[in-house]
């Protein structure tokens, strides 16, 4: 399913976070937002989601305008940079949630949702850690748990916010890993933010460059590596 | 500093002296006392002590101030939450001044309140008079106890609740909305569980508190033995009578709840490590 | 900022803000409003009348006088409990804190009884003190052992997390430095506590002089002698005389409202303190 966003604005109290901002994501991209904090990329990834609502511009879903669409009903998986798992629900409830409060019409039965559960488990890697409590998992097991959590109802979005910012490199690489497989295994289409180069240029088919609410350029690693749009990002991959 | 050289523990001046009159303070004024009353509520043995805390009478003010303190305690959980929710949520003119009018019960003398309780509240009051008039008469009855522990235990739930409805994770409220959930689901399968425990703590707070209540109860209730009357006055009847050990007897048993309350809460407060950990 | 998404709908909102303040309101400000009303309901001159008349008077100066004497004794305790649990390491330091937490979960009619039981005619030491001719209850000394009972863990409460909180480097680059013990107190960790102080103050102050169960147990109710102002209140409720009861009621509400206006404004620039400090 491919996004488009169309002039998008968006204003905090004092700053414009965005400002006119426009993108296309072809179906079954991986796409990094990558820029310095400030520059924009989380409150755009956000907008997506429906966790934010933006002033002016819209978003498209495949030809489906959702700009006005609450964010429980986009159809979105979202993962939080710190997790955002629920400390009082062991694993496994945590990644059938999302099938668990469907309709009554719509939801699996029970067999199915389990069945889902533990194939979500295998994706990511954690076999057999269904009855244990997030508090008893490292960093890295807490993300494989989000990610699976947020994909059990089959989004046709998956967005990630800094997913991998709280945890530490090793980690971090065997991560960035994890999600590249999962990526060309479900073809899902996939916005990730990250502050990091090195991870945009390394998991991302297209990178979009952002600047004080700006996108200074859209494109593949090579091609901004090679040919820079802007000093900005001339300076910013120097690094 | 090299590891392993460390000198023997600096210990700051003063350790002797306030270890000292904090112990001396504590026995003298709280652990003696009451001590007392454990041993005078068997001075007289195992069967006084059974005819005096378990007496017809005294089961009837024990049902009377420990199930209304329960019934109140449960009923405040809700309206607290309520309230707790507004006051860190919402923004509204006047929010401070009326953060400050929830510490009332605590600063206003109960002997106070249970005048004022039973103003509004009698047959000829505010409140009482309607309610009179439809047949539910408050003053002097179980119900008027039932609203005046309201009054005592609301403070207790909202102030515990306060500071963790502030600290909830908004992130864990948008992964349930992105994840499909309705306001209402999201409200009770992810907040209320994370409140539980501070819930929990409130409610014990406040029902420990309601049991053993007296200045705002006494007036509003209508002290009939075996209808409306609570446990302490029970015991300060029983002084009266110079029943001492009848009245440590009763006396007892309300220190007994008194301190499955404190391990209750402790209790409490490790759930509540657990859950955030 | 809370995200838009997260914002219940107006009507949710409405209805909540309408129960949380029709429930407030009418359990919480129409008692006081009650206590207000009841007591100007004759004029203000039977209101002046009833709380200068002699046993109010004397009503007003035990309740001070008890306050005056067990709210520093509390403080002072207090300040040494949070000075031996904040600034050294021992076994039962737990225990301590609930030991100390504990007048909190006692009944105030169970505080009054437990002093009419060391001290009282049938006491412990009933005879002892006969023979002496010392009275304890029914008398000053009682009302303020009741009193230091039920106000106990107030200021402590208040002052052993912060003084946690704040550890012992101060202290102990004060003693570095040259400072004697008591000179580190005074100048280094006294000015840090002030408003935590303060505060534990003030609400051992308000529940000293408003406490009625305990020293109602105790004293014995001898008008003009042994009755604080609470207690007076319930001497005059039951005579029917309602009109002084509320009166006197009222400076008892008026006490209350100055504390809770103090608590706030403390708060208010305590919580600014206690920021800065971090």
């Amino acid at each position: 399913m491919g996004i488009r966003i169309e002039r998008i604005s968006k204003r905090f109290s004092d700053y414009l976070a965005l400002d006119e901002v426009s993108l296309e994501i072809a179906g079954g991209e991986f796409v990094a937002l990558l820029g310095p904090s400030g520059s924009g990329k989380t409150t755009l990834l956000r907008i997506l989601a429906g966790l934010e609502i933006p002033e002016s511009g819209r978003v498209f879903f495949s030809r489906r305008d959702v700009t006005a669409t609450p964010a429980s009903k986009r159809g979105i998986g979202f993962v939080f940079q710190h997790y955002a798992l629920f400390g009082h629900m062991t694993v496994a409830q945590n990644i059938a949630f999302g099938l668990s409060v469907m309709p009554r019409r719509q939801r699996p039965s029970t067999s199915e949702i389990k069945r889902r559960v533990e194939h979500l488990l295998a994706l990511v890697q954690l076999p057999g850690l269904d009855g244990r409590y997030p508090s008893q998992l490292s960093g890295g097991q807490r993300q494989r748990v989000a990610l699976a959590r947020a994909l059990a109802r089959e989004p046709e979005i998956l967005l990630l916010d800094e997913p991998f910012g709280a945890l530490d490199a090793k980690v971090r690489r065997e991560l960035r890993g994890a999600l590249r497989t999962i990526h060309e295994e479900l073809g899902v289409t996939s916005v990730f933010v990250t502050h990091d180069q090195e991870e945009a240029f390394a998991l991302a088919d297209r990178v979009a460059v952002l600047n004080a609410g700006k996108i200074e350029q859209f494109a593949t690693a090579d091609a901004i590596k090679a040919h820079p749009a802007t000093d900005f990002v001339r300076a910013f991959v120097a690094h | 500093m090299v590891p392993g050289a460390r000198p023997r523990s600096f210990r700051l001046p003063g350790f002797g002296l306030t270890l000292g009159i904090t112990l001396f303070w504590l026995s003298f004024i709280v652990l003696i006392p009451l001590s007392t009353v454990l041993a005078r509520s068997w001075s007289g043995g195992w069967e006084h002590f059974l005819e005096a805390a378990a007496s017809p009478r005294a089961l009837a003010a024990y049902r009377l101030s420990f199930g209304v303190a329960l019934l109140a305690a449960a009923a405040n959980c809700v309206f607290g939450l309520i309230v707790a929710w507004v006051l860190v949520r919402y923004k509204f003119p006047a929010k401070r001044l009326f953060s400050a009018v929830i510490d009332l019960p605590f600063a206003l003398p109960t002997a106070v309140a249970g005048i004022a309780l039973t103003a509004l509240y009698a047959d000829t009051g505010l409140i009482g008079r309607p309610l009179a008039k439809i047949g539910i008469p408050v003053a002097y009855t179980p119900l008027g106890v039932f609203i005046a522990l309201l009054f005592i235990g609301l403070p207790f739930v909202v102030r515990t609740l306060e500071p963790v409805i502030a600290e909830l994770s908004r992130e864990q409220e948008e992964a349930a909305l992105t994840l499909g959930a309705s306001r209402s689901q999201t409200f009770w399968r992810i907040v209320l569980p994370t409140l539980a425990p501070a819930l929990a703590t409130g409610f014990a707070l406040a029902f420990a508190r309601g049991a053993g209540e007296y200045g705002s109860v006494i007036f509003i209730a209508g002290n009939m033995p075996f209808h409306s009357e609570i446990a302490p006055l029970l015991i300060v009847t029983r002084l009266e009578e110079y029943d001492y050990s009848g009245a440590a007897a009763i006396a007892t048993v309300m220190l007994g709840v008194s301190f499955a309350m404190l391990l209750v809460l402790n209790l409490l407060q490790r759930w509540r490590v657990r859950r955030i950990g | 900022m809370r995200a838009a998404a997260l914002k219940a709908p107006l009507g949710t909102r409405a209805t909540l803000m309408l129960i949380a303040l029709t429930y407030v309101g009418v359990m919480l400000l129409l008692p006081l409003g009650a206590v207000l009303f009841e007591a100007l309901r004759k004029g203000i001159g039977l209101w002046w009348a009833a709380i200068s008349e002699p046993d109010a008077r004397s009503a007003i100066r035990l309740t001070l006088l008890v306050a005056a004497i067990s709210v520093p004794l509390n403080t002072v305790f207090g300040v040494a409990a949070a000075w031996a649990i904040s600034k050294y390491n021992f076994a039962g330091k737990g225990l301590l804190i609930a030991l100390i937490e504990l007048p909190f979960s006692v009944s105030p009619v169970v505080a009054g009884l437990v002093f009419v039981m060391l001290f009282g005619a049938n006491g412990w030491f009933g005879t002892w003190l006969e023979d002496h001719d010392i009275q304890i209850v029914f008398a000053l000394p009682g009302l303020v052992l009741a009193t230091v009972f039920v106000t106990f863990p107030y200021v402590a409460r208040q002052l052993v997390p912060l003084m946690t909180v704040q550890g012992r480097t101060e202290e102990e680059a004060a003693l570095t430095l040259g400072a004697s013990g008591w000179r580190t107190f005074w100048r280094v960790t006294l000015p840090n506590i002030r408003f935590g102080l303060l505060y534990g103050v003030l609400l051992c102050n308000a529940r000293a002089m408003g406490e009625f169960g305990a020293v109602s147990v105790v004293s014995g109710h001898i008008r003009g002698e042994t009755n604080t102002m609470p207690l007076h209140v319930e001497v005059l409720y039951n005579d029917y005389n309602f009109v002084a009861a509320f009166s006197v009621a009222s400076l008892l509400a008026l006490l209350a409202l100055v504390t809770l206006a103090l608590k706030t404004a403390l708060e208010w620039r305590y919580r600014a303190e206690l920021e800065a400090r971090r």
